[in-house]
C-alpha cells in the first residue's frame, strides 16, 4: 500500500507544532511521545501501521477549532479519528499528521422525545446513544456490529449501516444536524431539529465523506421507539440461485422484514463448528427477522414461510420465543469469530443487485479455487451488500498480497455486474486505488472539486478515498504554496 | 433546446454563452431566466426490477409513467412526492428530475425519508459539460461522496440531472386513517407526537385549523396488513383516549384522497397571497402557526412542516422569533415578486460553502440563476 511521502517541513517543525498545541489544550490532550502514539498507528485493517507526528485530545468544539486553526496555519496534516475501527484504513495516521481524537466528546447534550430526537458530541460510541434512551424504550437505528465500540463520529464520517437498514436505513438516513469545523476553525452548524435543512444538502454530503470535509463535533439523531418484538425464521436451501430467488419473491410480497441474512455452505460449516447452533448442513442459508407484535409477527413469518416453501427449503425453523430467536441468530452472531479462530481474514463489503446474487456467489467459489483461498459468504442480502471474507495466513509470505489481489478482483466483480465497491465500510486507503475501476475521471473530479471547496489546502485525511494519482496534484498544492 | 442523448445536452452546454433555464415538466413555473433547457428528450425507464426495489429512468420521465409502472408491480415511490400543479395552479406533468431537483416529499418523509432517501443514483451534465455519475442502482453505497444527495434538492443549481436511479417499496395491503376532531394546534401535536412516538409506525400526522368542512381535524396514518391495522387502530384509540374520539376510515380511496389533500395543500388551492412552507421542530409547529397569524395553516409532519398562506408582500422569516428552521416561499404572488428572497438566507459560513460549489460546479453560472417562479 503507497502512502504519500511525509512533508519533511511539518516533520522538521514537529517541536514548535506541539508547543503550540499545548498552548491551547490540556497538557494530556496532547501526546507527542513516540511510544505513546503508537496507539493511534492504526485503525482495525491492522495490516498497515503508522504512528503520528502527534495526537491531540479535545474536549469541546472549540478545542476542536483551535487545534484545526493551529494545523491550518501551519500547514499540517490532520487525521480525524473516533473509536479506530475502521475496516478500511480511514483512521490510518500518516508520519507527518496530527490524529485529532474525539473520544472525549461523548456527551449526550440533548434528549427530546416529543420531537423524536438526541444530540450528542460525536465521540460518543454508537451503543450508548440507543443507551442513553432506552429507558423510555427509544433506539437509535444505525447498527453496525462494531456498535459497542464505534463512535458516532466514524458512522457520519462511514455512514454505516447495520443489520436492520433493510427497514431503517443507515446512518444517513438517520442525521438531522451536525456541528463541524472545517479545517481553517470555522464552525458550520448544519441541519437541526427539523427535517430537510435549508439550501443545499451539505449534510448529505458530509456523511460518508470520510473526515475529509471537516470534523465534526456534535450530531442531532433521530430516534424511534422501539418495536413490541421481533423474530426470525430460519431457512435452508439446496442452492444458492434458490435462496436468492426466494430472497426476491419476499420482497416482492410486501413484507418488509427487518433484516435478511444469507450464509453459504463454507460459513455455515465454520459458524457451526464454533457454536454449534443447530444449523443445517446445506449450500444457503437465509435468516430473515420481523417485528411488532406477536399476532403481527405470527401473521408475517406465515407469509414469508408460505413463500419459503414454494422453493422447497431443506429446512424451515420458526422461532416461537425468544430462547429459539437466541439460538438462530447465535451462528450468524458468531460468523466473524468462527473466522478468526481458523484462520486470518480479510472482510470485504462490495454491493451488488440483488438480482446478480447467484451468479456473483457461483463465480466468487470459482476465484477461490484458483486463488487456492477460501472465501466464506455472510452478508445482508435484502440489500445486495456481501461481506465476502477471504481467509488467509498472515504468517505466511506473500498471502496477504495474494488474499488482496483476490479481494481486488471480487471488487472488480461487483463493479461489473452493477454494482460498487463498497456498501459500508468506506474506501479508506484499501479500496482507494480501485475507485478508477467504478468512477471515469470526471466522475473523480466532481468530488474533489467539493473537497477543494471544504478543504482548499488538502489538509483533511487527504491519502484517503482518491487514488493517489488522481489527488496528486491537489495534495502537492499546499506544499507549493508556500 | 431539447437533447436526445447525454452527449447532446453536454455539448449545449458547453457552447452555451447566455444563462439556461432547465425544465422538466414546468410543473413548478419557470425556474430562472434564459433559453429554455427541456429535458423531456432523456425519457424513458432503463430498468426495473421489482425483487431488487430498483428503477433506473430518463430525468425526463413523467413520473405518471413511472407511477403506472410501478403500480403494475403493486410498488410505490414511498415518498409521496408532492404535485405543485395543485397550489400553483399551473400545467405540465411532473418528471422525475424535477421532483429529484426539488427534493419533493410528502406526509410520509416523517417516517420512510424525502426523495435524497430514495434516490440511489445521480447521472448529471455540469456547468462546464462534463458528464458525471454517483451512486449507481445498488441500496447501500458507500464509495467516494455522496453527489446524489448533493444534486437531490439543488434546484438545477450545480447540473442538469439525465439520469436518477431509485428506490421503490412495495404497496402495504391496507392503508386506513385514524380522524380526531376539534384539537386546538397545541393539542394536536401533542396528539400526534404521542403517536409517533409509538411502536405503531405511524405513516402521516396531520393537523388543519380547518379541515375540508371547516373544522379542526387532526389525521394519523397507519399502513401494514389488514390484521396490523386492526391492531394498531385498537391500540392507538387507547392511546389517544384523552384527545377524544377517534373514527377510523379504512375506504382505501377516501384514505387516498385525504392525504392526497395533505400532501399537495388543496386547502390553500386558488385563494390569494403567498404561500409558505416551514420546515421547524414538531413541537415548535404551534408557536410558529400562532406567531405568523396565517390566513391558513396547515400542519404535517407532526407538526414539524408548517404550511402557511400569508397576505401579499409579507416577509414571513420575520415572523420566527427564536424558532430554528427554515422557511421557502413556494407560491409566489405577483406583490412579493422581486422582494422577499424565495429561499431562506444561509448563515455566511454555510452560503460560503453553498456559493463555492456552484462556482466549482457552475463556473459560468449558466443554472437556474434565480430559482423563482417566473
Ligand atoms: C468487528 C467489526 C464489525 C464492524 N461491523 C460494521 C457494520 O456492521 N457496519 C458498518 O457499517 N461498519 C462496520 N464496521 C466498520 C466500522 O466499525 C465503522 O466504519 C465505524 O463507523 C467506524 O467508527 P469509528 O468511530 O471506529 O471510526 P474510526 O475508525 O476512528 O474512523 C473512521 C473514519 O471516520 C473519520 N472520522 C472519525 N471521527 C471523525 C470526526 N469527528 N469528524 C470527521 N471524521 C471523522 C476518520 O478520519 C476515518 O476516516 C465494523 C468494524 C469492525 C472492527
Amino acid at each position: 500500500m503507497q502512502m504519500p511521502t511525509p512533508d519533511a517541513r511539518v516533520l522538521s517543525r514537529k517541536a514548535e507544532i506541539v508547543d503550540r498545541l499545548r498552548g491551547v489544550l490540556p497538557a494530556d490532550a496532547v501526546i507527542d511521545d513516540v511510544a505513546e502514539t503508537r496507539a493511534y498507528e492504526c485503525d482495525a485493517l491492522t495490516a498497515y501501521k503508522c504512528p503520528p507526528l502527534a495526537a491531540v485530545l479535545p474536549a469541546s468544539t472549540e478545542e476542536v477549532a483551535a487545534v484545526l486553526k493551529i494545523c491550518h496555519e501551519m500547514d499540517v496534516p490532520v487525521v480525524p479519528r473516533g473509536s479506530g475501527t475502521s475496516l478500511a484504513g480511514g483512521a490510518l495516521p500518516t508520519a507527518d499528521c496530527v490524529i485529532l481524537g474525539v473520544s472525549k466528546l461523548n456527551e449526550v447534550l440533548e434528549t427530546d422525545y416529543d420531537n423524536r430526537f438526541i444530540r450528542v458530541q460525536t465521540g460518543r460510541t454508537n451503543l450508548s446513544v440507543t443507551g442513553a434512551v432506552e429507558e423510555q424504550d427509544f433506539f437509535y437505528a444505525p447498527d453496525p456490529s462494531s456498535q459497542l465500540a464505534c463512535a458516532i463520529s466514524g458512522n457520519i464520517a462511514m455512514n454505516s449501516g447495520g443489520a436492520h437498514c433493510l427497514k431503517y436505513g443507515v446512518t444517513t438516513n438517520n442525521l438531522l444536524g451536525v456541528t463541524m469545523v472545517m479545517m481553517d476553525g470555522t464552525v458550520v452548524e448544519l441541519g437541526g431539529a427539523h427535517l430537510d435543512a435549508a439550501g443545499l444538502d451539505l449534510l448529505g454530503v458530509i456523511c460518508g465523506s470520510e473526515g475529509q470535509l471537516g470534523v465534526v463535533t456534535e450530531a442531532t439523531l433521530r430516534i424511534l421507539r422501539k418495536p413490541e418484538g421481533a423474530r426470525p425464521v430460519l431457512m435452508g436451501f439446496d442452492a444458492n440461485e434458490v435462496a436468492g430467488a426466494c430472497v426476491s419473491d419476499i420482497i416482492k410480497a410486501g413484507v418488509l422484514p427487518v433484516a435478511i441474512e444469507f450464509m453459504d455452505r463454507p460459513c455455515i460449516r465454520a459458524c457451526e463448528a464454533f457454536a454449534k447452533a443447530g444449523y443445517p448442513d446445506c449450500e444457503a442459508l437465509l435468516i430473515v427477522e420481523v417485528e411488532g407484535s406477536d399476532e403481527e409477527i405470527d401473521h408475517q413469518l406465515k407469509l414469508i414461510m408460505d413463500i419459503a416453501r414454494r422453493h422447497n427449503p431443506v429446512e424451515l425453523r420458526e422461532a416461537k420465543d425468544a430462547d429459539e430467536a437466541g439460538r438462530i441468530w447465535l451462528g450468524r452472531k458468531s460468523a466473524f469469530g468462527a473466522m478468526g479462530q481458523i484462520n486470518d481474514y480479510m472482510c470485504l463489503d462490495g454491493t451488488i443487485p440483488v438480482s446478480e446474487l447467484p451468479r456473483v456467489l457461483t463465480r466468487i467459489g470459482e476465484m477461490s479455487k484458483e486463488y487456492g483461498l477460501d472465501v466464506a459468504n455472510v452478508f445482508h442480502a435484502g440489500d445486495g451488500n456481501m461481506h465476502p471474507l477471504i481467509l488467509f495466513d498472515a504468517n505466511k509470505p506473500g498471502d496477504l498480497e495474494k488474499c488482496e489481489e483476490l479481494g481486488a478482483d471480487i471488487l472488480k466483480l461487483c463493479v461489473e455486474v452493477g454494482g460498487c465497491l463498497t456498501g459500508e465500510h468506506g474506501v479508506g486507503i484499501e479500496k482507494r486505488d480501485l475507485m478508477h475501476v467504478q468512477y471515469a475521471p470526471a466522475d473523480l473530479e466532481a468530488q474533489m472539486a467539493v473537497k477543494d471547496v471544504f478543504d482548499p489546502n488538502w489538509l483533511l485525511n487527504s491519502a484517503k478515498v482518491f487514488p493517489l494519482d488522481a489527488s496528486d496534484a491537489r495534495r502537492a498544492l499546499d506544499v507549493a504554496a508556500e | 433546446m431539447t437533447p436526445k442523448t447525454e452527449d447532446e445536452l453536454s455539448e449545449i452546454i458547453k457552447a452555451a454563452r447566455d444563462p439556461l433555464q432547465i425544465r422538466g415538466g414546468g410543473t413548478r413555473g419557470g425556474a430562472g431566466t434564459g433559453a429554455l433547457l427541456e429535458t423531456g428528450g432523456l425519457s424513458g425507464i432503463s430498468l426495473y426490477e421489482p425483487g431488487a426495489l430498483t428503477l433506473v429512468a430518463g430525468a425526463g420521465t413523467p413520473l405518471a409513467e413511472i407511477d403506472t409502472a410501478l403500480a403494475r408491480e403493486n410498488q410505490r415511490l414511498a415518498f409521496e412526492p408532492l404535485d405543485h400543479r395543485t397550489l400553483l395552479g399551473s400545467s405540465g406533468e411532473p418528471t422525475l428530475g424535477g421532483v429529484a431537483a426539488t427534493n419533493a416529499s410528502g406526509p410520509r418523509r416523517i417516517q420512510v425519508g424525502a426523495a435524497r432517501d430514495f434516490m440511489l443514483g445521480v447521472r448529471f451534465v455540469d456547468g462546464a459539460g462534463n458528464i458525471v455519475k454517483n451512486g449507481g442502482r445498488v441500496m447501500k453505497n458507500v464509495t467516494g461522496y455522496d453527489l446524489v444527495k448533493l444534486m437531490a434538492g439543488s434546484w438545477g443549481q450545480l447540473g442538469v440531472m439525465t439520469e436518477v436511479s431509485l428506490k421503490v417499496l412495495p404497496v402495504p395491503e391496507m392503508i386506513a386513517t385514524l380522524l380526531i376532531n376539534g384539537l386546538n394546534e397545541t393539542r394536536a401535536v401533542a396528539a400526534m407526537s404521542r403517536a409517533l412516538g409509538s411502536p405503531f409506525e405511524i405513516t402521516g400526522a396531520a393537523h388543519a385549523p380547518r379541515g375540508v368542512d371547516g373544522h379542526p381535524v387532526t389525521m394519523l396514518r397507519i399502513e401494514g396488513f389488514e390484521t396490523q391495522i386492526t391492531y394498531r387502530a385498537g391500540e392507538l384509540k387507547k392511546l389517544l383516549a384523552e384527545f377524544g374520539d377517534i373514527a377510523v376510515e379504512t375506504d382505501q380511496d377516501r384514505v387516498a384522497a385525504g392525504w392526497a389533500w395533505v400532501r399537495d395543500v388543496a386547502l390553500m388551492k386558488d385563494k390569494p397571497g403567498d404561500v409558505w412552507r416551514f420546515s421547524v421542530k414538531p413541537s415548535d409547529g404551534p408557536k410558529l402557526a400562532a406567531a405568523l397569524g396565517a390566513e391558513d395553516i396547515l400542519l404535517d409532519w407532526g407538526g414539524g412542516l408548517v404550511w402557511a398562506r400569508m397576505p401579499e408582500g409579507t416577509d414571513a422569516r420575520t415572523k420566527m422569533g427564536d424558532i430554528a428552521g427554515h422557511g421557502t416561499l413556494v407560491r409566489m404572488s405577483d406583490g412579493s415578486r422581486g422582494r422577499i428572497p424565495r429561499l431562506h438566507p444561509e448563515p455566511a459560513p454555510v452560503a460560503k460553502l453553498t456559493d463555492g460549489l456552484r462556482a466549482r460546479f457552475d463556473p459560468r453560472g449558466l443554472f437556474n440563476l434565480a430559482p423563482v417562479p417566473a
